[in-house]
């Protein structure tokens, strides 16, 4: 059999001609595969609450309200739904418009740090700390501190991201396909999240 | 000498001129793989020295081991060593040897500089990642070895770095609190090197093959480090926050991995409500895809090198391909193995035992696939394929062993002796490291443009593979015969009749180590005084020997990446340079291989 045979996948390769062979930019698939490696990583902290957890008889679940975490994530799903927004922009060449609410986007992020550091002071206050609580055993703290913690400094990550590639979006450094790869990070914070929202405060909510 | 120049126009990133951007911050995914391996020789030798110190004292009990005060005059005094530094010496050796050879050498040194020019790319998509993966593995080899230089030393407490007592801080014992904290930091920075590595080796393969290069067109080479480095995506990733939270348990106070009520020295221990077996689980779910993240590079190495000198291709490379796919996927369901006796649910045990005697049967076929295809081949002996060989001798070895430890009921006697260690040793360390011989003769001519010396490695092979099988099989006997691994003397009277058997392998572990020398000789000569190689001393196919230089210029195709008109191996047919046809070579060609 023949095995000059150009047809069998034959692409062009993405650094000469600039066309990815899989039309997916080198970029996205890179944030995609970050987004697997740290979906492991949230994936083995909260495991690793969830047995914790199951093994621990007086697990205490002090929170009363869920207003605070309902409007934290009113606020990160709304900043999602104006990423999406700014990324559509974008595609559509509208560059002022993309600018303004990748700008929203992370003035969302900043109002949720905010708000969740204004809950972990309260904690704090109420005697909660990494190794000690009111209520029960110290892990609760310790869970609660790092599962959050880690996903606060993915927040805090992700607004320097954003405000970094807005700004040099703006200038004309980056392009729309940056944005979107900013974007697709942001949305997997929002959707951790959504992970941690049950497992770490809807579980632990006082009967 | 190459002209650059014409060929600046496609190059992403333009040659750098200055010393430092061209050695030492380098973006060059050649020079990052030849740092990779500079450090992997460094950890090595480290690694091995430390093998010699432990086997010295295991031999004689006591032994002053001249200088050795200089190390540690705490660990050491007077030259002799105390069963805490046997231990701190133990665990250094297991977490570099793992850590920094294992991984770094096969996966990410070889993996780095060949595979780009493997797939026809000019370099990887994120050069710069690349650059820091290096620089950050080496800033976590710094902060490991830095722990030698901390009051009390390194930790102690085994390359798996059990709980409770790698939790607890000094309390446990020399090198417990500053050691394991260094350890752990250490481990979570190798962590983000190798998911920065991961990245580009995964982007690489998916996005950067050139014209025609198909993913069945892959050398197996290719393969392996693709399959390992999706692995390495999700192991490290794991490890990393395992790691943050035993540094947590150190200095926030928490207890993750202390469960209440632990009395130490006495002293009822301030942590409470954690669990000890947390932390198995999380190693362990890094750890077993770790052993494979060791041992795949070197199949496909393995089985690189042997189809260019069988000249013929492997029985099927189809499934070859697959049966290391399939070694990654059940890697993760496997780990539990290792905490057979850890009191976890035995009902746990036997869910995992199942997945692990399952393993087997991808590991058997790639076996077979090697064995059935050397059959009746007219193998080309050299220095590459007998390390290649070797690699298959071992891994059978270490791995009929393992078909024992898979047993819940048999690794109740086995668990903690030297026959595990034995296992371990030969199925995924020293295979692994006859993968990296077999892949430094095979590849050093393209490296560094200079043949290796063939008597001096055909030497050194002998020793190396005698040696090996000297050292580790006699640990299976110590091993059924009851001997505990970890202790640091022996001197309970059941042991006292196996000691012989530790001198014995003290000295072949010393013989084997000096063996390493001719190696590192061969190395350093032939790198400046060795023969001038060929573009193709093998007569090999794929694209790595169709450089316009070599060592390959800095774009690896000068200018024009190459198209691919065939499968990775042709050899055995009528080709119009010899018995093979390059996989860029447009003539046509009957096919030999199989699916094509």
């Amino acid at each position: 059999m023949s095995q000059v045979d150009l047809t069998m996948e034959g692409h062009a390769p993405g650094l000469v001609t600039g066309i990815p062979p899989f039309s997916v930019p080198a970029k996205k698939m890179a944030i995609w595969l970050f987004i697997i490696a740290d979906a492991a990583t949230f994936a083995g902290c909260l495991v690793a609450y969830g047995f914790l957890r199951n093994g621990t008889p007086d697990w205490p679940r002090p929170f009363h309200s869920i207003v605070n975490v309902a409007i934290m994530t009113f606020v990160l799903l709304t900043s999602s739904l104006t990423m999406l927004l700014g990324v559509r922009a974008a595609k559509a060449g509208d560059k002022v418009g993309a600018f303004r609410w990748t700008m929203i986007t992370a003035v969302g992020g900043i109002l949720f740090a905010l708000l969740h550091i204004r809950e972990w002071l309260a904690l704090i206050g109420e005697g909660m700390t990494m190794f000690h609580n009111p209520w029960g055993t110290g892990l609760f703290g310790a869970s609660f501190f790092s599962i959050t913690g880690l996903h606060l400094l993915h927040v805090t990550g992700g607004v320097i991201a954003l405000l970094a590639v807005g700004i040099r979006y703006m200038g004309g450094r980056y392009n729309a396909d940056d944005l979107e790869v900013t974007g697709l990070y942001w949305h997997f914070v929002d959707l951790v999240w959504m992970f941690v929202v049950p497992f770490v405060y809807l579980l632990n909510l006082g009967r | 000498m190459h002209d650059m120049s014409a060929h600046a126009h496609v190059a992403h990133h333009a040659p750098p001129t200055s010393f430092i951007r061209k050695h030492i911050f380098s973006i060059d995914h050649k020079v990052i793989g030849k740092q990779y391996y500079g450090l992997a020789l460094v950890a090595v030798f480290v690694g091995m020295v430390l093998s010699w110190l432990m086997r010295l004292h295991l031999g004689w009990a006591n032994l002053a081991i001249p200088g050795l005060h200089w190390l540690s005059s705490t660990g050491a005094p007077g030259d002799v060593m105390t069963p805490e530094y046997y231990l701190q010496l133990m665990t250094m050796h297991g977490t570099i040897m793992v850590f920094f050879v294992l991984t770094t050498a096969p996966f990410a040194a070889f993996g780095n500089y060949f595979l780009p020019i493997q797939v026809g790319a000019e370099d990887m998509p994120f050069p710069h990642f690349n650059m820091m993966s290096f620089w950050v593995t080496f800033v976590a080899f710094l902060v490991l070895i830095a722990s030698f230089f901390v009051s009390d030393g390194p930790t102690l407490g085994g390359w798996t770095q059990y709980a409770p007592l790698s939790a607890v801080g000094a309390v446990a014992g020399p090198g417990q609190g500053m050691g394991v904290v260094l350890w752990a930091a250490s481990i979570a920075i190798f962590c983000v090197g190798q998911l920065l590595g991961s990245l580009n080796f995964i982007t690489t393969t998916l996005n950067m093959r050139t014209k025609g290069m198909s993913l069945w067109r892959m050398p197996l080479t290719t393969w392996g480090w693709f399959i390992t480095s999706v692995m390495g995506l999700t192991a490290f990733a794991v490890l990393m926050p395992a790691c943050i939270l035993l540094i947590l348990d150190h200095v926030a106070g928490t207890s993750f991995f202390v469960a209440s009520n632990l009395v130490l020295n006495d002293q009822l221990q301030p942590h409470a409500g954690g669990s000890t077996l947390l932390w198995q689980h999380l190693f362990w779910f890094f750890g077993h895809p770790e052993v494979y993240i060791a041992i795949v590079p070197g199949m496909g190495i393995v089985s690189h090198v042997l189809v260019a000198n069988m000249r013929r291709p492997m029985l099927s490379h189809r499934v070859l391909v697959y049966s290391m796919g399939a070694l990654a996927v059940l890697s993760y369901m496997v780990y539990g193995h290792h905490m057979f006796v850890s009191g976890m649910n035995p009902v746990s045990s036997i869910a995992f035992s199942f997945p692990t005697l399952i393993i087997t049967i991808p590991s058997t076929i790639i076996v077979l696939i090697w064995i059935g295809s050397l059959y009746g081949s007219r193998l080309r002996i050299n220095t590459a394929s007998l390390f290649a060989l070797g690699m298959i001798s071992m891994f059978i070895s270490g791995g009929v062993s393992g078909f024992f430890l898979a047993q819940p009921s048999l690794d109740i006697m086995l668990h903690a002796t030297y026959f595990v260690v034995g296992h371990f040793h030969l199925v995924m360390a020293v295979a692994a490291i006859f993968g990296i011989f077999s892949g430094t003769y095979f590849w050093f001519p393209k490296m560094f443009g200079r043949m290796m010396n063939e008597t001096l490695g055909k030497i050194h092979f002998w020793l190396t593979f005698v040696g090996a099988y000297c050292i580790f099989m006699p640990f299976h006997y110590l091993g059924l015969a009851g001997n505990v691994r970890r202790y640091q003397a022996f001197v309970d009277d059941y042991l006292q009749p196996l000691i012989p058997v530790h001198r014995f392998i003290t000295v072949a572990a010393l013989v084997t180590g000096a063996a390493q020398l001719i190696f590192l000789y061969n190395l350093i000569h032939s790198r400046f005084g060795g023969e001038k190689a060929p573009d193709n001393p093998w007569q090999a196919t794929s694209l790595e020997w169709a450089t316009p230089t070599t060592p390959p210029p800095y774009d690896n195709f000068g200018g024009h990446l190459p198209t691919v008109y065939h499968d990775p191996y042709q050899y055995g047919i009528e080709g119009s340079t010899g018995d093979y046809v390059m996989q860029n070579s447009p003539e046509k060609v009957q096919s030999v291989g199989e699916e094509a």
